[in-house]
């Protein structure tokens, strides 16, 4: 199997289901770092592994949906719900400016409180006071809030976010593009449909975003590679993802956590980050996120196909919900991944690159 | 999964090949193809090598113990440029444990006991030969492994007993085994540069690993990297241990020690989670007499020692009750939860975790 994997990758052929499910069960770690890498440097010839200085802040973290692996939100009325007026998320915005960011990932919870009218002021406002930070605001499920909200089709909210100035979205929400993985846990979110909907709307639109996906929980191999399918063949139709960012849930102070003690470790993260890479062959980058795995396994995936250090995040609230803080500085980012055995570059929200060290 | 002989050789650096040939023939790596272990950009390659002798000798087996370490003292003679932990008598922070306070950290129970300290300028020679005995006393089912060579070359040096008068005397007392500390790097620059001459040589440190050895005290060793040393250095090093094994044989594992920066910072950061692979993988590779490599999980965190069970190591230390104590600052963590993190290490993994004593008995294999 490993051979024939090896020439399919080499001869460009996409990997079928059966090629995917062993990659991801059976292949041993090593040999698939091996054939990850070699593709890497098929599609990316030069050692260049790109961040993008960011921040991660959040709007509200109240929240109407109740999903079991979130330890961030907060239900309408609970005495620590918070929400932002424009002005305070802008000091935020502002702050991560100064810090030289050039990108701001925004999200918060479902709201049902907040008009349309709030969302499409924050990228506004961001785009006029901050001409130097993209907004890459709001995953697909507050996009289908909003949509709710305002009793508009998802394209007519995609639309007027456009129009006030949005570029990008990120990729977050999407936990496992599974059916069976969303009655489990997230019931009462808008399920794989739902986001791959706002994705391909968005795309059709010119838009741009990334695809994520959160493993670790109650997901089966064939539910990762349903996600990685679903992605795969979105991802056909008009080519906006930018980038594939899986990442581990984190189990502190949720309700999985009765059931789920420890995230999955760093073997699961880099065979993960290795099938994406070649499973995924018409995604440009895939991202290994030192924040979420830790900094030393995060420089090992760099090993495992990833091309990409995320970002470095000079906020972040959600994993902190669940008491898993890690913080890091340009300066440690260049550091690690020059360390690593790579030449650190600086990119947009968009991939672009802005200054190699 | 083990690679077998069988099994597609993916290696990238065709400059493997011939070391992939010598590796599955058994037959002894050079110390130029040990450089090249370490200056290969192909990481995988090597590591594939190395999980391949580890899986020839133990199959999908990885070792650990349930053990504490101890450390009588911190008062040291030696002012080593690489050491956060030495202080001097009367400095601040310096602790001087009585032989009761060291039966105290002992809970019954506890498979192995390792003892190392600084070279203290006024304990003689006779209170640690005391507190073996009342440790072995106190505790017989605690193995008891105890004093580097550096120490035991201390004796010599402080009070003149000669290295194979204190180790007969201490095994007597109930030693069973040394710790493979000491060694740092066997280079004659560094021990100048770094501050260490004060210390045995390699010379005397193989000699004192030699005299254990033929005294049937079963030893370990170890190699400081990730500072300052060269390439040939650490290969020099490892070729200097398996020239001693082929005369003495005693030694049962290797453990690469990764510099812990500290505030000591002979380097800005610690040397990467890659380097700590390649290591472990190179060390199996070229000490091919030597039972066990060992992935130190305090040193190199317990991501990178789960991944280096794939890089060649057949070994993660143990459950090492007083780091975790040390770890969490006061909190009385359960002895299960230690045991667990150890297996959620290997099992991550998918080896095979096998309990054992301080000579390597197997005590149970928790599948």
């Amino acid at each position: 199997m490993l051979s024939q994997i090896r020439e399919s990758a080499q001869a460009g052929k996409r990997l079928d289901r059966a090629e995917g499910l062993w990659l991801l069960t059976e292949a041993p770690l090593l040999e698939l770092g091996s054939l990850a890498q070699e593709e890497r440097f098929r599609r990316i010839p030069d050692k260049r592994v790109t961040f993008v200085i960011d921040s991660n802040p959040n709007y509200t973290n109240v929240c109407v949906t109740d999903c079991q692996f979130c330890a961030f939100y907060r239900k309408p009325g609970d005495k620590e719900a918070y929400t932002l007026t424009v002005d305070e998320v802008m000091a935020k915005v502002e702050a991560a400016s100064r810090h030289g960011a050039t990108t701001v990932l925004l999200q918060g919870g479902h709201n049902p409180a907040l008009p349309l009218d709030y969302y499409l002021s924050l990228v506004r406002e961001t785009r006029r006071r901050f001409p130097g930070v993209t907004p890459h605001f709001f995953t697909a499920s507050e996009i289908q809030t909003m949509a709710q909200v305002a009793g508009k089709p998802v394209a007519e909210v995609l639309a007027l976010l456009k129009e006030s100035g949005q570029t990008t979205l990120p990729g977050g929400g999407a936990e496992v593009l599974s059916e069976r993985v969303r009655k489990r846990i997230e019931p009462k979110k808008g399920g794989p449909a739902a986001w791959l909907d706002v994705h391909r709307e968005a795309h059709r639109q010119g838009l741009r975003s990334t695809a994520t996906m959160m493993y670790g929980h109650v997901e089966a191999p064939e539910d990762v590679l349903d996600h990685l399918d679903a992605i795969r063949e979105l991802q056909d139709e008009f080519g906006g993802f930018t980038a594939f960012v899986p990442w581990s849930f984190k189990p502190g102070n949720t309700l999985l956590e009765k059931w789920i003690k420890h995230y999955k470790g760093p073997n699961a993260y880099l065979r993960m980050l290795a099938v994406s890479r070649l499973y995924l062959d018409n995604f440009p980058h895939v991202q290994a996120s030192w924040f979420s795995e830790g900094k030393r396994a995060g420089q090992v995936a760099l090993h495992w196909g990833a091309d990409d250090f995320g970002g470095t995040l000079f906020e972040e609230n959600v994993h902190a919900a669940a008491d898993y803080v890690n913080k890091t500085t340009v300066d440690e980012v260049v550091a690690l991944i020059r360390d690593a055995g790579f030449t650190p570059a600086q990119r947009t929200t968009t991939y672009e690159i802005l200054r190699t060290f | 999964m083990p690679l077998t002989a069988s099994s597609p050789a993916v290696i990238r650096d065709p400059r493997l090949l011939p070391l992939w040939e010598n590796v599955r023939a058994g037959r002894r790596l050079t110390r130029d193809e040990g450089l090249l272990l370490f200056q290969t950009e192909d990481l995988h390659g090597v590591g594939r090598m190395a999980d391949f002798a580890k899986s020839r000798l133990h199959g999908d087996r990885v070792f650990f113990v349930m053990n504490r370490y101890v450390n009588p003292t911190n008062v040291c003679v030696l002012s080593c440029s690489f050491c956060d932990f030495a202080r001097k008598k009367g400095e601040a922070g310096a602790f001087e444990n009585s032989i009761e306070d060291v039966l105290a950290m002992i809970k019954p129970g506890t498979r192995e006991v390792h003892i190392t300290g600084g070279h203290h300028p006024d304990w003689p020679f006779e209170y640690f030969e005391r507190m073996i005995a009342a440790i072995h006393a106190a505790r017989p089912e605690t193995q008891i492994k105890a004093f580097t060579a550096a120490e035991i070359d201390y004796f010599w040096r402080r009070w003149k007993i000669e290295p194979r008068e204190a180790l007969a005397r201490l095994k007597e007392a109930g030693l069973r085994s040394m710790p493979g500390g000491g060694a740092e790097v066997f280079s004659e620059r560094l021990r100048k540069l770094l501050h260490y001459s004060g210390k045995a040589d390699a010379e005397r440190w193989c000699e004192i690993h030699g005299i254990a050895h033929s005294l049937g005290i079963r030893t370990n060793a170890t190699m400081l990297y990730g500072h300052v040393e060269t390439l040939e250095e650490r290969v020099d090093h490892l070729i200097r241990l398996r020239e001693q094994q082929d005369k003495s044989g005693g030694f049962l594992t290797f453990i690469p020690l990764s510099y812990q920066v500290g505030t000591t910072k002979l380097v800005p950061r610690q040397t990467p989670p890659t380097d700590d692979l390649r290591t472990i993988a190179a060390s199996r590779l070229l000490l091919d007499n030597f039972p066990h490599i060992e992935a130190y999980w305090v040193m190199i965190g317990e991501a990178t020692a789960s991944l280096a069970l794939h890089f060649g190591a057949s070994d993660v230390n143990g459950t090492l009750e007083e780091e975790k104590i040390a770890h969490m600052a006061m909190a009385e963590s359960p002895p299960g939860l230690a045991r667990e993190q150890v297996l959620r290490i290997i099992r991550d993994a998918r080896k095979t975790p096998v309990e054992r004593d301080a000579l390597y008995n197997v005590v149970a294999v928790r599948n």
